[in-house]
Formats: C-alpha cells, sequence, structure tokens
C-alpha cells in the first residue's frame, strides 16, 4: 500500500463529497424561491440515505465478486470485510478506502436527477426512488464498468470517472422521470426565472473545485495520471465554459453567468470518462464540444416538449455521451493505455447504447409504480403555493428576523 | 401633514436623500419594490428561455413631513428624480391623519 495514494484518496473523496451541496446550490438558484429548500433538500438527503444503502448494499453489489459480468454478490454485505488492508481489491489503498471513494458517486448521481424534477415532484417519492434506484440501477452499472463487469471486460469500452455509470446514467433516469411527472404548471406560459443566481454560481464553483476530486482521483493514485486528469478536467472546463458564454453571445447577444456556470458543468461532465485517456488538446476539443452541443441541446426539451427543468439531459445525458464517444477517438495511448480508434468509437458508442437503455428503461418502469402507488406528483395546491412550504414545513427566505 | 409617496429609480435614491435632508426632512423609509407603468418591460433569457418581464425594478420612498414643508419636499423630489426619460416614477401626497412617535407616545407635530 501507498501512503500518498491514501492520502490523495481521502482527500479525493471529500472533494466528491462537497460536490453534493454544490449541486445543490446549483440547482437551489435556479428554481423559484418558493422551491429552493425542496430543490435543496432532494441533494441533502441524497448524502444520507444514499450512504446507509452504500454500506449495506450498495458497494457490495458493485464491488465483490462478479455474478455474469451484471451485478456484484453480497460477500462484503455491510462492510463485512472491508478492511484496513487491501486484501480483497490489492489497489495501493485500504480497502475502506475505496469503498468511501466509490460512495461519494453513488452518492452524487442520484443528486444529479433532481435537478429535471425540480418544483413538482413529492419528496416520499423521490426518497424511495433514489434508494431503489441506487440498488438497481447504480450498483448494477458501476459493476459493470469498475467492478469487472461486461462493459468493461466484454464490450472493451472505458469510463474513467462516470460518463457512463454517472452522468449518461443520471440522464437517462432524468428523462424517464420527466416523462412520468410530466411538466409543472404553466411550463412554457408563465415566468420561471431562477431565483437567485450567485447562488447557483456559488454552487457551479464548489462542483469545479470537487471535480478534481472526482477526476483526479479517478486515477486511484497520486501519480502522473492523476495529473493528466486534473489538468484536462481543468482545460475541459475552462473551454466549456468560454465556448458557451460564446454561443450565448452569438445567438442571443448577451453572455450570462448562468451560461458560464452551466458551461462549465457540461465540459466538466465531458470530460469525466475521458480525463485519464486524453491528452490537453483532447481536452481542448472535447470542452469545445460540450460548450456549442450542451447549449444547443438546450432547444430538445422544447422541441419534444417534456419540462427537463434545469436541463439534466443538455447538460449530463448529451455532455455524458460526447465524453464517452470522443474519448474512443481523442485516447491517448501514452496516457492511459488507450488508443482512440475506429474500433474504440464503436465500444464506446455500444457501452453508450446499453448504459441509456438499462437506466432509461429501469427508471421508467420504477416511477410508473411509484406513481401508480404512492403518487410521485405533489398536489396542483402545493404546487401553486410552493414545496418548501407545503413538503417540509419551512421557507428558504423569511421576512424579518 | 402630509406622507409623500414616491416610485423612484433605485438608482436616484442616494441623491434624494442628500437633497431631503438638505431640505430639513428628519428621515424617511426605503424599500426595493417592482411596478410597471409606461415604462416597457424588458427580455430576461435563461439559457436559451426568453421571458418578457413587465415589472421593473423601482425603490418607493416615504417621508412624513409637515404641511410648510410638504412644497419644498416635493419640488425636491421631481427635480432630483428627473432624467427626462420615461420610467422616472411618480409622487403622491396624501393628508395625514395622526403621526405617533412609539418611544415616546408623542402625537402630530411633535411626532415629526
Amino acid at each position: 500500500m501507498d501512503t500518498g495514494d491514501t492520502a490523495w484518496l481521502l482527500t479525493s473523496s471529500a472533494l466528491v463529497l462537497f460536490m453534493t451541496p454544490g449541486l445543490a446550490l446549483f440547482y437551489g438558484g435556479m428554481v423559484r424561491s418558493k422551491n429552493v429548500l425542496a430543490m435543496l433538500m432532494k441533494n441533502y438527503i441524497s448524502m444520507g440515505i444514499i450512504t446507509v444503502v452504500w454500506v449495506f448494499v450498495g458497494y457490495t453489489l458493485a464491488f465483490s465478486g462478479d455474478t455474469g459480468g451484471f451485478i456484484g454478490d453480497f460477500g462484503l454485505f455491510a462492510l463485512d470485510g472491508v478492511g484496513l488492508d487491501n486484501a480483497v481489491h490489492g489497489y495501493t489503498v485500504p480497502d475502506n478506502v475505496f469503498m468511501v471513494f466509490q460512495m461519494m458517486f453513488a452518492i452524487i448521481t442520484p443528486a444529479l436527477i433532481a435537478g429535471a424534477i425540480a418544483e413538482r415532484m413529492k419528496f416520499s417519492a423521490w426518497a424511495i426512488f433514489i434508494v431503489v434506484w441506487s440498488i438497481v440501477v447504480y450498483s448494477p452499472m458501476a459493476h459493470w464498468v469498475w467492478g469487472g463487469g461486461f462493459v468493461a471486460s466484454d464490450i472493451e469500452a472505458v469510463d474513467f470517472a462516470g460518463g457512463l455509470v454517472v452522468h449518461i446514467n443520471a440522464g437517462a433516469a432524468a428523462l424517464a422521470l420527466v416523462l412520468v411527472l410530466g411538466p409543472r404548471l404553466g411550463w412554457r406560459h408563465t415566468v420561471m426565472r431562477p431565483h437567485s443566481l450567485p447562488l447557483t454560481l456559488l454552487g457551479a464553483g464548489m462542483l469545479w473545485f470537487g471535480w478534481f476530486g472526482f477526476n483526479a482521483g479517478s486515477a486511484l493514485a497520486a501519480n502522473g495520471a492523476a495529473a493528466n486528469a486534473f489538468v484536462t478536467t481543468q482545460i475541459a472546463a475552462a473551454v466549456a465554459a468560454s465556448a458557451w458564454a460564446g454561443m450565448e453571445q452569438w445567438r442571443a447577444g448577451a453572455p450570462t453567468t448562468l451560461g458560464v456556470a452551466s458551461g462549465a458543468v457540461a465540459g466538466l461532465v465531458a470530460i469525466t470518462p475521458a480525463a485519464g485517456f486524453v491528452n490537453p488538446m483532447g481536452a481542448v476539443i472535447i470542452g469545445l464540444a460540450a460548450g456549442v452541443i450542451c447549449f444547443l441541446s438546450l432547444q430538445i426539451k422544447f422541441r419534444f416538449n417534456f419540462d427537463d427543468s434545469l436541463d439534466v439531459i443538455a447538460v449530463h445525458l448529451v455532455g455524458g455521451i460526447l465524453g464517452a464517444l470522443l474519448l474512443g477517438i481523442l485516447a491517448d495511448e501514452a496516457i492511459g493505455g488507450v488508443a482512440g480508434s475506429a474500433e474504440q468509437f464503436g465500444r464506446q458508442a455500444l457501452s453508450v447504447v446499453v448504459a441509456f437503455a438499462y437506466s432509461f428503461v429501469l427508471s421508467y418502469a420504477l416511477a410508473r409504480i411509484l406513481d401508480a402507488t404512492i403518487g410521485i406528483r405533489v398536489t396542483e395546491d402545493q404546487e401553486r403555493r410552493g414545496l418548501d412550504l407545503t413538503l417540509h414545513d419551512e421557507q428558504g427566505y423569511v421576512l424579518a428576523e | 401633514m402630509k406622507m409623500i409617496v414616491a416610485y423612484i429609480n433605485p438608482f436616484k435614491l442616494e441623491e434624494i436623500r442628500d437633497a431631503l435632508k438638505e431640505a430639513g426632512v428628519s428621515g424617511l423609509s426605503a424599500g426595493n419594490i417592482q411596478g410597471f407603468g409606461r415604462q416597457a418591460g424588458h427580455t430576461e433569457t435563461y439559457r436559451g428561455a426568453e421571458y418578457e418581464v413587465d415589472f421593473v425594478p423601482k425603490v418607493r420612498i416615504e417621508v412624513l413631513v409637515d404641511d410648510t414643508l410638504a412644497p419644498t419636499v416635493i419640488s425636491s423630489i421631481e427635480e432630483t428624480a428627473r432624467t427626462g426619460s420615461i420610467g422616472d416614477g411618480k409622487i403622491a401626497v396624501l393628508p395625514v391623519e395622526d403621526v405617533i412617535r412609539i418611544r415616546t407616545g408623542e402625537r402630530g407635530q411633535d411626532a415629526l
């Protein structure tokens, strides 16, 4: 084992955890003020309940053994056997460090979905959804890609830090939930402005900061590969933020703070699967593609008329697909041992289809089951009054004192 | 006694406060408000979605004054708040029945 690697992975775990409150603020600023707490809550609760899910069953299903390439087993149930040494995985860090690093990914992934269902989903249905989703969708997919499952071993697609497992997975689930939930009351007819862009910008900054743990930590070592991921992460975020603002200037006449924040996140999403496989110039191309194409993808929801409230599909699904595919072309063998080729592109494309299809189908089924049983949408009255008061008995902003 | 209520451009608040102090006013209240009048609204764009926003940010100030001071205060606000463009705002003058200083219980003129 290596103390340097261990120190970096412990640090990275804290950085990745910090992204979830960052995401909460990023989303929270974009909703109307009557729903700000409900938005924060749907993110923060993931830190609570997904930790418990991961400790008992999530981790073992993703990272213990292998059942047909599809899922792990119960060999590490309730962390029994996840010790201070590296007996299970043989990495240069203790098994409990790897477990807690992966836990932070399991926490933020369902939280990403929350942006799509903003301002209208019941909290109870959300809490049940993320528990079940984490077990039946997230853990298997983490196993396919990082736990020795079929995407890594049979398809031979690569995903450095979670283009498939985190972003395409969350984006597909977001689309499924939005289709079951339906649009917010008054969508496309009334003004639905972000109530506090400074909160959103603060959250975007926290995400950007934490993403260094997400991507550079995914090297699972404190070495040159981690540094390359760190560098490519910074480059892609910066290029995409600038490109998005440039697109706004060109198409709408004014660059916006929300655009810079959105572009940065889109760039971070797109570089996620590729951070350890592309060189700095590859990161420039991926950042540029994310800034331009994710910006244009904002129109998809209007074209097809579904209310993806905070653009999880345009940013995370499209950004994740871009990164996963472009990596198949741009991968530099000298960086991560994978060379860009038509063959690798084909593997990446297949992995994208598999990840999207699995997540979409299961998420849709789960949403329909929840809707038919407990209902997933708040009442019209609750939606009009706002979810903060009607679901959580509190207000984000009070008049005096 | 009069209550003078003025709806002004937010960037004029400091200037008006200085002018009213000069005119002998001992206090005023101000708050951020949104409203619409003859001034047209504007367009805001969030992630490519354009919204027509009719409400324009303004500041409302309220000043309680003695009848004799009222004309000076009104003309002072009028002159200071005017830029000549649409959206300069409005001044309303209301009669006031009584004023009470809560701390001392003083009434009327003494409470101003």
